[in-house]
């Protein structure tokens, strides 16, 4: 509501309807000044004083009646703006209770403290590249040397190990896992065998669509599909779990309990994932080869019979124990990248969704790099 | 002289799955007043905090915050009511992605239509009222469980309500701090008018801020009175609370 004061003003101080007389160099508060009126009021107040150079400037508070914290402050603001031009503000009248809440909130003098000094582009660049050095990557690697260490040395200690925790993770990272890696392998079997089925079929060449199918799967689609969607589902959450666990304080209760936390968290999960991942690939092949199988029977003819024929024929057992090698590298990767992950985490909540993030990213990444290099030094 | 009532409680009911929580606490908390919430571990404090902040929805009883009642208050309604209250929350609940001085500021810029510049010097002064202007810049993760305690006072009375939460304030503080702490509710509450509930086991604390009591046991009120009355009552669970804190005078 618009408040009006007698117009008897060398100068009327418009602050979005309500209005300020300054006679001479007074201006006269009246009602009150909170947080609706604080920012306009400082605003108006020194955009009409500023051009006037005025020496001394009085905030008559007699007429004032409400003030809460945002009022007071911009008492000072005012102040402190005209101060910066050499004008003294003086307050006067205000009343006991205007007066009580300025000595409350009216800051003694003014506290800023600067904010850190921003690097550079080239120290940035520096530091991380430092950083990626002596804390990336030497800190994989001693994660990796400890979680090996602890991983040997439990196999042979079977009492020291947490009774059922290999059992439940290989729920949660392979059994859990199963239904999805064999659905994705079977339709991408299936699509496999679909885009080639026009092709090959111009060439009078049907029959090559099973060793299209087998070497696909069996020697890299199969094992990558495995990996990738592990990583996706289990490093995230082993990312998850033990960030969580360092925001806790859980990971340095259990150090002051005398327990490493790679072994009693992590050796349980590389056991786990080492002995489920090679069972899911085994499934993503058998599901991705009736997939393409499917696909060829209905679009080449080629029937279950000449299929399995063919396929005795072109199989080769190197690829047995080349998924097997991969399925252990994809598990180590897995399980040390979202671990490595997770006890980097800094900031709490904030800090759980980054490292969860990264570690999938980075995980995926890992996975398909092997994939590839294993394939040079298997197949090349 | 009748004083205003800020929180009237009735026959409240509570409970998770089969276990009762709270059966029929009522109680009043009136303006200016420190009215602190006693009782032992279990005994529902905290979740008659969280049904007076909104946070758990009321299945038995009425409460009335500010003249409000809480379960009847439409979203719009409830956060105008979220307005005039702050809220300290044991753990401080400061966002770890925002500096102390965001996090300070973030009801301000939500909620007002202050310039940034005059944002800045309330955020200062609001931090210099806590002694932790030196941590404007800093991120929670940086401060001590004391700053991250004085930093969560400073953004829930950056708004200036009118009623205060505290949960557990004192927690964790050293005797100093806590002292401070102790003068800056008074403050709050003296020169303000600002009226406070608060949940705390702090004796000391107890007895330099507190007004009224409100004694909780096995989810019902077992007290409720001045200070002065809590400290001779005869009910066991009081007398027992605070005869603990005679025994260490006498020591």
């Amino acid at each position: 509501m618009p408040r009006k004061k007698p117009d008897t003003s060398l100068l009327v101080i418009d602050n979005h309807g309500i209005e300020y007389r300054m006679v001479r160099n007074t201006i006269y508060l009246y009602e009150s000044l909170t947080f609706e009126e604080a920012g306009g009021f400082a605003n108006s107040v020194l955009k009409s004083v500023k051009p006037l150079k005025l020496k001394k400037l009085v905030l008559d508070l007699s007429d004032l009646k409400q003030i809460d914290s945002a009022g007071v402050m911009a008492l000072y603001y005012v102040e402190k703006k005209l101060r910066e031009q050499n004008a003294l503000v003086e307050l006067t009248g205000a009343s006991a209770e205007v007066s009580a809440k300025i000595r409350l909130f009216y800051p003694e003098d003014s506290q800023h403290v600067e904010p850190p000094a921003k690097k550079n582009i080239f120290e940035s660049l520096g530091q991380e590249v430092y950083l990626f050095f002596s804390s990336y990557l030497f800190g994989f690697l001693l994660l990796t040397a400890n979680v090996f260490y602890w991983g040997v040395a439990d196999l042979f200690r079977p009492a020291a190990r947490r009774k059922g925790e290999v059992v439940n993770q290989s729920v949660l990272i392979g059994v859990n896992a199963s239904l999805i890696v064999i659905f994705l392998s079977f339709v991408i079997g299936y699509v496999i065998a679909l885009q080639a089925s026009g092709q090959l079929r111009s060439f009078g060449a049907n029959i090559f669509v099973v060793d299209l199918v087998v070497f696909s799967i069996m020697g890299q689609m199969g094992p990558l599909i495995t990996a990738i969607l592990v990583a996706g589902r289990s490093a995230s959450a082993i990312a998850a779990e033990i960030a969580t666990m360092k925001v806790t304080a859980e990971l340095d209760a259990l150090k002051t309990m005398g327990l490493n936390p790679n072994r009693f968290v992590v050796v349980p999960k590389l056991y786990a994932s080492m002995l489920t991942i090679p069972f899911l690939i085994v499934f993503a092949n058998v599901a991705g080869i009736t997939g393409g199988a499917l696909a060829a029977w209905n679009y080449l003819d080629i029937g279950p019979e000449i299929f399995t024929n063919r396929m005795a024929n072109i199989m080769l057992t190197k690829d047995l124990y080349t998924a097997l090698v991969k399925s252990q590298v994809y598990a180590g990767i897995i399980v040390l990248t979202g671990s490595f992950y997770g006890f980097r985490v800094e900031r709490g909540a904030e800090g759980v969704g980054k490292v969860t993030t990264q570690a999938v990213v980075v995980a995926i990444t890992l996975v398909i790099l092997a994939d590839s290099i294993l394939g040079i030094i298997f197949y090349a | 002289m009748n004083k205003e009532k800020v929180i009237a409680v009735e026959n409240l009911h509570a409970a998770f799955e089969d276990r009762i929580i709270l059966s029929g606490v009522s109680f009043s908390a009136f303006k200016g007043e420190v009215t602190v919430l006693l009782g032992g571990s279990g005994s529902g404090k905290t979740t008659v905090l969280k049904h007076l902040l909104g946070l758990y929805p009321i299945t038995g009883g009425r409460i009335s915050v500010l003249g409000k009642d809480v379960a009847t208050l439409r979203e719009v309604e409830q956060v105008e009511l979220y307005l005039q209250m702050g809220v300290f929350y044991q753990s401080g609940a400061l966002l770890n992605s925002l500096t102390v001085a965001e996090n300070v500021a973030l009801p301000l810029m939500q909620h007002t239509k202050l310039p940034s510049d005059l944002i800045r010097e309330i955020v200062y002064m609001k931090l210099g009222l806590v002694n932790l202007t030196h941590a404007y810049h800093l991120y929670p993760s940086q401060l001590s469980g004391g700053m991250l305690k004085r930093a969560a006072l400073a953004r829930a009375i950056v708004m200036d309500p009118p009623l205060l939460f505290c949960d557990e304030p004192g927690a964790g503080l050293d005797p100093i701090s806590l002292e401070s702490l102790d003068q800056l509710i008074l403050n709050l509450k003296n020169k303000l008018g600002m009226s406070i509930v608060m949940v705390t086991h702090e004796v000391s604390s107890i007895m330099r801020i507190a007004n009224k009591i409100v004694f909780l046991d096995q989810g019902k009120v077992v007290f409720e009175g001045p200070l002065e009355d809590a400290l001779k009552s005869e009910q066991e669970a009081v007398k027992a609370f605070f005869s603990i804190h005679r025994h260490k005078q006498l020591q």
